[in-house]
């Protein structure tokens, strides 16, 4: 059975002096899905995938990847594995162009990355292929940009290319939406979609119509320990979910009008985008 | 690019020509220190890690060479080799101990690292402790070209600089180069892609300090003396401000600060304002920081990019 599980944590347990961030966390991650892990602030979200990437060291509990224990590895050990992530703020390099962000991610399989040496007109081989990545994100034109002068969602969108070029089994995108405007939203919503082909991806999502959109399978998490877990009809279902997010129960009326309201301006946006 | 080739043409001539003009053993000087700050330029303006060690280096392949030149009846090149070498093994160590820590807590572990080596120096008998070790050789050139001559001196020298700056060029504009850029840039995401970055920063370092060496270990050769001076945190300060005044993370940068400094040095010390040089050179320093950030290189290559770019 757990061979259907890209990653998996067993007994996940992380603490800070006393505070425990993330509390026996089991969590399993079906091959082939859009895995969300929802909750609200401070429920140890971001401290998971730090966990999982081990930017973190879990103080207890295991760590599994395709059935092989990565708990003790180093992070960049990890990304090589091919569990490749991204950050809650942009992770490009501002100051390369767009081409040399991807370029980066490519160089380190060519095996001349401590070539000192050398020129770096070694690099333009890969210039073809770190094209074609752009291309599929839609940044084919900016290509010779600096990437510093990009807009923040073709930010993420060239984020999400760089990763690509490693191939990853398993994707990790912490918030890949955060701080965006509605159509940058759809965008990148749609480019998760389309990346999401014969890979797996594991996603910190606040944007709860996102999550509607795109997600498999959720995860909610709260004060560290998860909550339930579901589609997305299940999860959005349960009481205990909309406590957790509003407080209380009670708002729960005014809550559904103005996710409503939300959605039908969403579907004006993403119209509008299309016409674009 | 073809402006900076030619910029470069220009220079290089400049500097074939220099010694019929100017007193050849200060131009070696000169591009010691020119060498020296482009080494630890590497570090603080490609890595982004300020080391305030790096006149251990200096002085290990000052040492180094000084020694061999006296006790081993090796030619100059190879002395100048080896001390190269014990400079970069150094360096690796140190570097191994050192780069993973970042900011300040990078310096103050070189500053320890480089104290340690100071006092090993002032102690051990083949340095000649206070009185640094004197009359070393300059020897013949692969056994053949007198470098007792200063001119020769000179163009030895100025083959040395090139090879270090060429190699220092080329390490910025290598797929490493490439990489050290990513690390500065965006750490966590280049650790992210699957780069060990402190293995790229370690190879930096040791690099840094190869080559930090050689321009001790040339130094030595063109004064005949090596002394506790080059190890002397003093110095490691005094590459900080070269390569602040020249401009850090420019190529050219560190040449030119380390021209202004080494010139400001040798003339004021000479004249009346000889008690002054501390202070004047305390006074540019807070001038750079405060107002001209990116330093001479940087702000010239600001302004041609307002008015010309």
């Amino acid at each position: 059975m757990s061979a259907d599980y890209v990653l998996e944590t067993r007994n996940l347990i992380k603490e800070f002096k006393g505070f425990t961030a993330v509390d026996d966390v089991n969590l399993q991650v079906t091959r082939g899905h859009i895995h969300a892990l929802i909750g609200p602030n401070g429920a140890g979200k971001t401290t998971v995938f730090n966990l999982l990437t081990k930017f973190l060291t879990p103080t207890s509990g295991q760590i599994l990847f395709n059935d092989r224990d990565i708990t003790a590895m180093k992070p960049a050990a990890i990304a090589r594995a091919g569990v490749v992530r991204s950050f809650q703020i942009s992770a490009v390099f501002p100051h390369l162009s767009v081409l040399e962000n991807v370029r980066i991610a490519l160089q380190r399989k060519e095996g001349n990355s401590f070539h000192f040496w050398r020129s770096q007109s070694v690099l333009n081989s890969l210039n073809d292929r770190a094209f074609e990545l752009l291309e599929s994100v839609g940044l084919g034109a900016f290509a010779d940009a600096q990437t510093v002068d990009l807009s923040y969602g073709r930010k993420r969108a060239l984020e999400i290319a760089t990763t690509l070029a490693l191939e990853p089994d398993l994707m990790l995108l912490d918030e890949p939406t955060q701080g965006m405007g509605h159509e940058d939203v759809g965008l990148v919503a749609d480019l998760i979609k389309k990346v999401s082909a014969g890979r797996t991806i594991l996603m910190v999502e606040h944007n709860l119509h996102v999550v509607s959109k795109l997600a498999d399978r959720i995860t909610v998490l709260q004060r560290g320990a998860i909550l339930t877990e579901g589609d997305y009809a299940t999860v959005s279902a349960d009481p205990r979910v909309r406590e957790a997010y509003m407080g209380t129960a009670a708002s729960e009326e005014q809550d559904r009008a103005n996710a409503a309201a939300a959605e039908a301006k969403d579907e004006t946006v993403s119209k509008e985008g299309a016409e674009v | 690019m073809m402006k900076i080739n030619k910029l470069y043409v220009a220079l290089l001539l400049l500097a074939i020509v220099a010694p019929f003009f100017l007193y050849p053993v200060f131009l070696a000087k000169l591009l010691c220190f020119a060498l020296f700050a482009c080494a630890f330029n590497l570090m603080l303006g490609y890595v982004g890690l300020l080391s305030f060690g790096h006149a251990a280096f200096l002085g290990t392949g000052g040492y180094v060479t000084g020694w061999l030149m006296m006790n081993s009846g090796l030619t100059p090149e190879l002395a100048i080799l080896l001390g190269t070498v014990a400079a970069g093994a150094l360096g690796a160590i140190y570097g191994k101990l050192s780069v993973k820590r970042e900011g300040i807590y990078f310096a103050m572990v070189t500053l320890a690292l480089s104290q340690l080596v100071f006092f090993v120096y002032l102690q051990a008998p083949f340095t000649g402790g206070e009185d640094g070790m004197q009359g070393v050789s300059r020897g013949h050139l692969f056994g053949v070209i007198d470098l007792a001559d200063n001119i020769n001196m000179y163009y030895f020298v100025l083959a040395i600089f090139l090879f270090g700056f060429w190699l220092i060029h080329r390490t910025i504009h290598s797929p490493f180069g490439q990489v050290l850029k990513a690390i500065r840039e965006n750490e966590p995401r280049a650790t992210s892609l699957g780069y060990n970055v402190n293995d790229y920063k370690w190879v930096a370092f040791t690099l840094s300090a190869a080559l930090a060496g050689l321009a001790g270990s040339t130094k030595t050769l063109v004064f005949q003396l090596a002394s506790l001076t080059d190890v002397h945190w003093h110095m490691s300060g005094e590459v900080v401000l070269m390569t602040l005044v020249g401009g850090v993370g420019t190529i050219l940068g560190p040449v030119v600060g380390a021209g202004v400094i080494v010139t400001m040095q040798n003339y004021l010390s000479g004249g009346e304002l000889g008690n002054y040089v501390h202070i004047i050179m305390g006074f540019i320093f807070v001038l750079c920081v405060l107002a001209f950030r990116s330093g001479i290189v940087g702000e010239f290559q600001k302004m041609w990019k307002r008015n010309f770019g």
